[in-house]
């Protein structure tokens, strides 16, 4: 994985100098609480309910194991002993101290960690693939491309204060695993009709209030341009976006409003201004790539004969398995997903323990790194398959192999009322009371693929809109009810779920949810995924049973 | 007493090329009338309708954007006006951060740009990289705060305007 070279490392040192000045001058009371608030969250500082919560960036999800037992240890000196995996494949604390926030940043920053935009309205953290570099559907490998852009972004001095939030995702796969199609820029490597690669890019996709399907400005664009054109995309967004109404604010609003002709011809005019001047070198990617070369893989992986034997034995070996594994292009290795799943702890949380019990599982069998994932798990991406037995018992020891990636317990959930200012509604406890009434694994199994998304009010940090189920939190006169939208998705054939009908109160939440997979189950043919059969019968079937009673 | 008439501004100074220098210009308001002498500034509503009456005056004359501004129509006299000004009426409109931008790389404009309003020490160090020269503070607490502030970073990772 990319590491800092010099003048990377003193960035991030002098970032934490200016944010030290920064907390000082608000305790102090020479700065006021509105400078402020502008100037921490471009350093990922929020005031939430009980105490500031702190996201630290993970640039598009690659973690080495030191980094890992950091944020263990931050954890344990700063916190409550945890830290929470976010869609976006960065890591949050939720009860730091603000007077101690810059000790902890300068601790991240030993190992080339930092909070840099991972809030307010700039630049965020560059998303992508967890499974680039390994899975065998890749075009190119995305990463030194989110490297790039991760410079580029970084402290850039015109678009440190855009209309709103920025997000950009690259995904180097055939299939899409980072939701690229709901980023504010979406980079697609594809390969053009003469077998040259390039990115293909969609502008105004996004999420929140009102999800929009990103759509393709340029459908291809040379690797040397990729700069000068999210420039050309970012100078458009700055000077029209709208910031007289924060919820229209979005590049999304401006696309839809400005009309995508419109906008790409906006777009294009600056950029060919521009684009001469901004070349990206060949040498420049190459030394980047030089960074993300694949590790030094056992050529005799495949040997293993103990593998067969182990998942015939062993059907809890097994489930985890088929379920917690991924194939690998290389043969003889797999990838392993962490799940943070468990049927008894929030989603996406890990305590300092389990933390540097994985960093130990990276280092002695996945070549120290470990990825976050959009979905909120982790993944150890080369794991010999000789080593699969031993890396599940230690996981299973740790509480880190529920083997529900994909199913219907492995939900996206933000941290909700527990945690959020924001929230309307507890997104926590009924993941836990779902949880609870979905604890037969062989019906879980049965039930397959699905994904539930759920964000406790509007803002949509869980992505409820693209869920395959989606749960949203409202507020109705001070009680959390929930409205479920079905058939959304956020690969490649993007969709929206389409609401069910009225909202349901708090206790028939988790009854509407299992009445939901009843009907998938009766409605569906052989075997067909929730999605299809919800694509295939639509709402109807479902609004029946659901609101049969009312 | 009229905006243009700026005794008590005398001792006014701010951040230029790094430098502390006095102030020499004053912003005239439209509504104001225009003054015999002394370097203004005016809104570029103004410069567009009395540019002419404007460059009659023995003193030079430079324009106050504000983030809606399209700067477009000021491309052809740049070489006539002798300060931009970026008015911030938030700290957090980045718009002024583009117009400067373009002003210096596509546009070529040499002479001063300078920011005033509201804004903060801490929005020096990109405030510069994309060009603009000059800091004016109500605050006079805030020039040291920002002279400093521009050495926040030593490190820059994209091409930019310096």
């Amino acid at each position: 994985m990319y590491q800092y070279n010099k003048q990377d490392q003193t960035l991030i040192e002098e970032r934490v100098n200016e944010f030290r000045g920064q907390t000082q001058r608000f305790l102090s009371g020479e700065l006021g609480p509105d400078q402020f608030r502008a100037l921490r969250l471009m350093n990922g500082l929020y005031v939430q309910t009980h105490a500031p919560m702190l996201r630290v960036a993970v640039p598009y999800g690659l973690l080495s194991s030191k980094q890992l037992r950091k944020l263990a240890s931050v954890a344990r000196d700063y916190d409550r002993g945890y830290c929470h995996f976010t869609t976006r494949q960065n890591v949050q604390y939720n009860w730091p101290e603000l007077s101690r926030v810059p000790d902890l940043l300068a601790e991240l920053a030993t190992v080339q960690m930092h909070a840099i935009q991972t809030s307010g309205n700039c630049l965020r953290n560059t998303t992508s693939d967890p499974l680039a570099g390994i899975c065998k559907d890749e075009i190119e490998d995305p990463r030194p491309y989110c490297e790039i852009i991760r410079q580029w972004t970084t402290l850039h001095p015109e678009f440190a204060f855009l209309p709103r939030k920025f997000k950009i995702a690259v995904s180097g796969a055939t299939h899409d695993r980072a939701a690229v199609q709901f980023h504010d820029i979406g980079v697609y490597l594809v390969k053009n009709e003469a077998g040259e690669i390039g990115f293909r890019i969609l502008a105004g996709g996004g999420l929140g209030r009102t999800p929009i399907i990103g759509q393709t400005v340029r459908p291809f664009l040379e690797k040397q341009h990729l700069l000068s054109y999210l420039e050309a995309i970012l100078r458009v967004y700055n000077l029209f976006g709208r910031r007289d109404n924060k919820y229209k604010a979005r590049i999304k609003i401006l696309v839809k409003e400005t009309g995508l002709e419109k906008f790409t011809a906006m777009v294009e005019k600056e950029w060919l201004r521009i684009k001469e001047d901004m070349i990206l070198s060949n040498e420049r990617i190459e030394e980047i790539k030089a960074q993300f070369l694949p590790p030094a893989y056992d050529p005799s992986a495949a040997d293993d004969n103990a593998l067969t034997a182990q998942l015939a034995d062993n059907t809890d070996f097994a489930k985890w398995f088929k379920y917690n594994t991924v194939e690998h292009k290389i043969a003889g290795y797999r990838g392993v997903y962490v799940s943070l799943k468990a049927p008894d702890s929030p989603p996406g949380d890990m305590t300092d323990k389990q933390l540097e019990a994985v960093a130990d599982l990276a280092d002695q069998f996945s070549f120290g790194e470990i990825r976050s994932t959009h979905r909120q798990n982790l993944v150890l991406a080369d794991v010999k398959q000789a080593d699969l037995f031993t890396v599940w018992q230690q996981l299973n020891a740790i509480k880190l192999a529920t083997p529900n990636i994909g199913t219907v317990t492995d939900m996206i959930c933000c941290p909700g009322l527990d945690f959020c200012s924001l929230a309307n509604a507890g997104s926590i406890g009924v993941a836990k009371e779902l949880n609870e009434a979905l604890d037969d694994l062989d019906y879980i199994h049965d039930i397959g693929d699905i994904k539930i998304n759920m964000s406790g009010c509007m803002n949509g940090c869980a992505h409820q809109s693209v869920g395959h189920i989606g749960i949203l939190g409202v507020d109705k006169h001070g009680e959390e009810w929930y409205q479920i939208t079905l058939g959304g998705s956020s690969e490649n054939e993007a969709a929206i779920g389409e609401r069910l009908g009225p909202s349901v109160p708090k206790d028939q939440i988790t009854s509407t949810i299992t009445t939901i997979l009843d009907v998938y189950i009766k409605q569906r043919l052989e075997d067909e995924a929730f999605l299809e059969t919800v694509k295939r019968v639509g709402l109807e079937p479902f609004k029946e049973r659901v609101y049969a009673n009312h | 007493m009229l905006a243009w008439n700026h005794s008590k501004k005398e001792f006014m100074q701010i951040i230029k090329d790094r430098q502390l220098v006095e102030n020499t210009w004053t912003f005239v308001a439209d509504d104001n009338p225009l003054p015999e002498n002394g370097d203004i500034t005016v809104t570029l509503a103004r410069w567009l309708t009395d540019k002419e009456q404007l460059l009659k005056r023995s003193s030079q004359t430079g324009v106050r954007l504000i983030p809606s501004d399209q700067i477009e129509p000021l491309t052809n006299d740049l070489s006539k006006i002798g300060v931009i000004e970026l008015n911030f009426p938030i700290f957090g409109d980045g718009r002024l951060f583009s117009q400067a931008r373009l002003l210096r790389s596509r546009d070529g404009y040499q002479g001063e740009i300078r920011a005033v309003g509201d804004y903060l020490p801490d929005q020096v160090f990109y405030l510069a990289r994309v060009g603009v020269n000059a800091f004016e503070f109500s605050d006079p607490n805030h020039i040291q705060e920002a002279l400093a502030a521009m050495n926040n970073f030593s490190v820059r990772y994209q091409a930019s305007t310096n």
